[in-house]
């Protein structure tokens, strides 16, 4: 008997019987989380399905994070309407300031080995860095599971990422995951799930395992997956304190699944990680990237940090170094700084940093979405240029149809922050002699 | 407007199997590779309402101001591929739905959108979309198998099969209707 993938494992333990690429499973779900931008509908639903009671409360997690805080009367009316709803039938709600919820399923350890959760929101497809099956859902699919449980899904073909080597100074998974979506394109992995492997894996953090694998979807993935390994276990294991960790942790390890060595593959890549180099995407397709170089001089007028991509505190510091050497942002340059959760941003005060951001004039918005899709933070002035640690550069993305992002590493973002300009941090450094290009490229690519 | 066809001597039958064929008319409003969801319906609008005959009035207002004021309830979606990508937000199809659309025809569709438009009884129609021009008519046969005929042309595009137990909540109208008369899956 041939062996299986990650998915297929993960997916054939939730439905309770073998299930290969192609085949459809009634799956029971772990936990299912819903945002403000996707439960009111789904509570339509389910009451349109003749919902009167969930199926069970605690496999259900809400978060209040696409108008945090609220911008509109009628925005924070859903976010009132959802807060009844959760408190009529205990389901848990992590309110305005919490932070995005995609962030908050990973800190609070929901996602673990051998689970399947999904998320009505595409970035759920980001909880797959701690071994689960983790992928978006629509509303009236999150309608479905308060109805029963369950949700189906058709089981992807994988396609065996191999990484191998180790990430060079200056190159982050940012990078990596940018490098990913131009190797794939917009929906090279459409229906499939990435699943990692090699001796690159290794030398990841969780945050950069987190970071690759919420922008699968930027290439089509319906998940991506990583093995448990040392990296994983420590990280729940500073996620699980208190007195039943040890349990809870051994738990982990006898649930976390490996895919066999003969398992099937759709389809193989290697990436040489020692390759990876710093890298923009352009406007309005992210899988449109170019090394920094080649847009090196591009004026930027916003230059946002923050999302389930670039906002945790290994990326703020990532950012503030270049930011602190260099002497912050130019003048005309809106800093705008968005911890993905509150626990990340408590972290930053307590390390001084949002102090730092605070003095060189940034812009603090409460822990969310923000910015990201319009729906709160700071929207963009008409026609600005904005580079962005976010995962999507859609043209009218963050609110204004005429603006043009840029995505890149916190890095990147905040050298670009410090030259008004885009600009590879490494040049940054050499800022002695003139910076590589310094001719003003078209915003428009 | 209906035709009998053979019944297949399928072991799982559904819904859409046993019944006649449908046919339909309807004039292609074209589009291109990589429509994301936030093209379709701008993600700050469903803030403001989550009504889909309000939100049809800001269809593809990013990328076709127009389109908003001259679709018609005949209309069908045509896209090339990776049609809905980005966003999971449903307003991205009952939107669409509620401009009175009931075909969307790709060459491919991002799965989230995919699953949104079974859910909601909007047809997701897969195939290659190369040779349909914005304004042609369409004849759409929902059978065994989904055909578009493109007037003019010889032979009809076939559609990509959908998987017989997904057809089935698309065949009951969408996962509301489904689940509702079913209560699981």
């Amino acid at each position: 008997m041939v062996g299986m993938t990650l998915s297929e494992k993960l997916l054939s333990r939730s439905a309770g019987k073998p299930l290969r690429a192609g085949d459809i499973g009634i799956c029971k779900v772990d936990y299912a989380m819903g945002t403000d931008g996707s439960v009111p509908m789904a509570l339509d639903y389910f009451s349109a399905m003749g919902g009167t009671r969930v199926f069970a409360a605690e496999q259900l997690l809400f978060a209040l994070d696409h108008y945090a805080p609220a911008p509109s009367p009628k925005s924070a009316m859903l976010q009132v309407r959802i807060r009844r709803f959760a408190a009529d039938h205990g389901i848990t709600v992590f309110d305005v300031g919490a932070g995005i919820g995609h962030q908050i399923v990973v800190e609070q350890a929901y996602a673990r080995p051998g689970r399947v959760l999904v998320g009505a929101d595409s970035h759920a497809v980001t909880y797959g860095a701690a071994n689960c099956f983790a992928t978006g859902i629509g509303s009236s699919d999150l309608a479905g599971v308060m109805m029963t449980g369950e949700v189906w899904l058709k089981v992807p073909a994988s396609i065996k990422v191999n990484l191998t080597g180790r990430l060079r100074e200056g190159a982050s998974a940012k990078d990596l995951a940018l490098s990913l979506a131009r190797k794939l394109g917009s929906d090279g992995a459409a229906y499939q799930a990435l699943e990692f492997h090699g001796d690159g894996v290794a030398t990841l953090d969780f945050d950069d395992r987190l970071v690759v694998a919420n922008m699968s979807v930027e290439m089509g993935a319906k998940n991506a997956v990583f093995a448990a390994d040392a990296v994983t276990f420590d990280y729940l294991s500073a996620r699980l304190a208190g007195g039943a960790c040890a349990s809870a942790l051994a738990r982990c390890v006898e649930a976390a699944l490996y895919a066999d060595p003969d398992a099937v593959y759709a389809s193989e890549i290697t990436v040489v990680l020692d390759e990876v180099e710093p890298c923009v995407a352009l406007p309005h397709q992210v899988d449109q990237v170019v090394p920094v170089a080649q847009v090196s001089g591009t004026p930027v007028q916003m230059v946002y940090l923050g999302t389930c991509t670039g906002g945790r505190v290994k990326d703020f510091r990532e950012a503030l170094d270049v930011l602190m050497r260099h002497g912050g942002p130019a003048p005309g340059v809106q800093l705008v700084v968005t911890p993905a959760s509150r626990e990340i941003m408590e972290s930053l005060a307590r390390g001084g940093e949002l102090a730092d951001f605070l003095a060189m004039g940034a812009i603090v918005v409460t822990p969310g979405c923000g910015s990201c899709c319009g729906t709160g933070g700071a929207i963009p002035a008409d026609g600005v240029n904005v580079i962005s640690t976010a995962n999507r550069n859609f043209k009218g993305r963050m609110g204004n149809a005429t603006a043009n992002i840029f995505l890149a590493s916190p890095r990147v973002c905040a050298a670009s922050a410090v030259a008004g300009h885009i600009i590879d941090p490494r040049a940054l450094d050499d800022r002695a002699q003139p910076p590589k290009s310094d001719s003003p490229m078209p915003a428009q690519p | 407007m209906k035709d009998d066809i053979d019944t297949p001597s399928q072991s799982r039958m559904h819904a859409a199997t046993t019944q006649p064929a449908v046919i339909v008319q309807g004039t292609a409003r074209c589009f291109g590779d990589d429509i994301n969801t936030d093209y379709i319906i701008s993600s700050r609008r469903k803030r403001e309402s989550l009504d889909p005959l309000v939100l049809k009035d800001f269809l593809f207002e990013t990328i076709a101001p127009a389109f908003a004021a001259s679709v018609r309830t005949a209309d069908v979606l045509v896209a090339g591929k990776n049609f809905g990508c980005g966003s999971a937000m449903e307003v991205a199809v009952t939107a669409v739905v509620g401009a009175g659309i009931r075909f969307v025809i790709a060459r491919s569709f991002a799965r989230t959108y995919f699953r949104n438009a079974i859910n909601n009884g909007l047809y997701p129609i897969e195939c290659d979309t190369g040779s349909i021009q914005e304004g042609d008519a369409l004849t759409v046969t929902l059978g065994t198998t989904i055909t578009v005929l493109r007037q003019g042309a010889s032979e009809p595009l076939v559609a990509a099969p959908i998987a017989p137990e997904v057809l089935e909540i698309l065949a009951a109208g969408g996962l509301v209707p489904y689940l509702r008369e079913r209560r699981t899956f």
